[in-house]
């Protein structure tokens, strides 16, 4: 395959997983991306995009394991996986440190998410060479 | 530095999208980013004087809207044909805007660094 001059990217998901098919192109972006020898600076996760961290989805085995594809990405790639804290505690994902502040037992982000606040939105658009919003 | 440009489509009270667009903006000028915000379509009604969300138990976006010149985002635009297509002109808005037509919306886009759309 033709090498690109390598690129930073930083990229936003704003669409749940089964809403929409743009978090799914993400992915298939991202993994071309790296392929190529790109790199990605972080993905941040916001508006419905959360519900890709959700630990618990349980997909029929027939079925695109999206939660599970960022997990084993993350891990293979050390990719930051950032899920914005107010957009997910409005929908209920909770980690286990977030949730013992409010006085609940959840853990429900799945491996390889990080929570954390828009700064890191705005950190990653300034640091990347290209930010791509899908959804 | 860079330059981020937030352009809306939705009117307000159509979920969360808007609202939690306003938070992406506060955070870029906390970072002491040049911020702009471009109305199109629906989100003309953002703006709109004489709002009363809360009689219906929502929050007031319109009140969020009025914040950011608090934080130094200024350029408000907005297009001339989304107001006239609504029956609306400058003189309904809560808010001082740059209108521009809908012919010079690619030019102005193609001004900034990062572009945002809700």
């Amino acid at each position: 395959m033709q090498q690109s001059k390598p690129m930073k990217f930083a990229i936003q998901i704003n669409t749940s997983p089964y809403g929409a098919n743009a978090g799914h192109t993400a992915y298939q972006f991202i993994t071309a991306a790296l392929r190529q020898g790109h790199e990605i600076f972080r993905v941040f996760f916001y508006h419905e995009g959360i519900y890709h961290a959700f630990k618990h989805a349980t997909p029929p085995d027939d079925e695109l394991q999206f939660t599970a594809q960022w997990s084993e990405l993350a891990r293979g790639h050390g990719i930051d996986l950032v899920v914005c804290i107010s957009a997910a505690q409005r929908r209920g994902l909770l980690c286990s440190d977030e949730a013992q502040r409010q006085g609940k037992k959840d853990q429900d982000l799945a491996e390889g998410f990080r929570i954390s606040g828009l700064g890191q939105l705005v950190e990653a658009t300034l640091e990347a060479d290209r930010f791509i919003v899908f959804g | 530095m860079k330059t981020y440009l937030f352009v809306v489509h939705k009117p307000p009270y159509s979920g969360a999208r808007v609202q939690e667009m306003l938070d992406i903006i506060l955070t870029t000028a906390a970072f002491d980013q040049p911020v702009s915000l471009l109305l199109l379509d629906d989100a003309v009604f953002q703006l709109k004087k004489g709002q009363q969300p809360t009689s219906s138990g929502m929050k007031d976006t319109a009140a969020i809207f009025k914040t950011l010149e608090i934080v130094e985002v200024n350029d408000i635009y907005i297009e001339t044909e989304s107001l006239q297509e609504r029956g609306l002109s400058p003189g309904n808005l809560c808010l001082p805007v740059h209108e521009l037509s809908r012919k010079e919306v690619a030019r102005l886009m193609k001004q900034y660094d990062i572009v945002f759309s809700a």
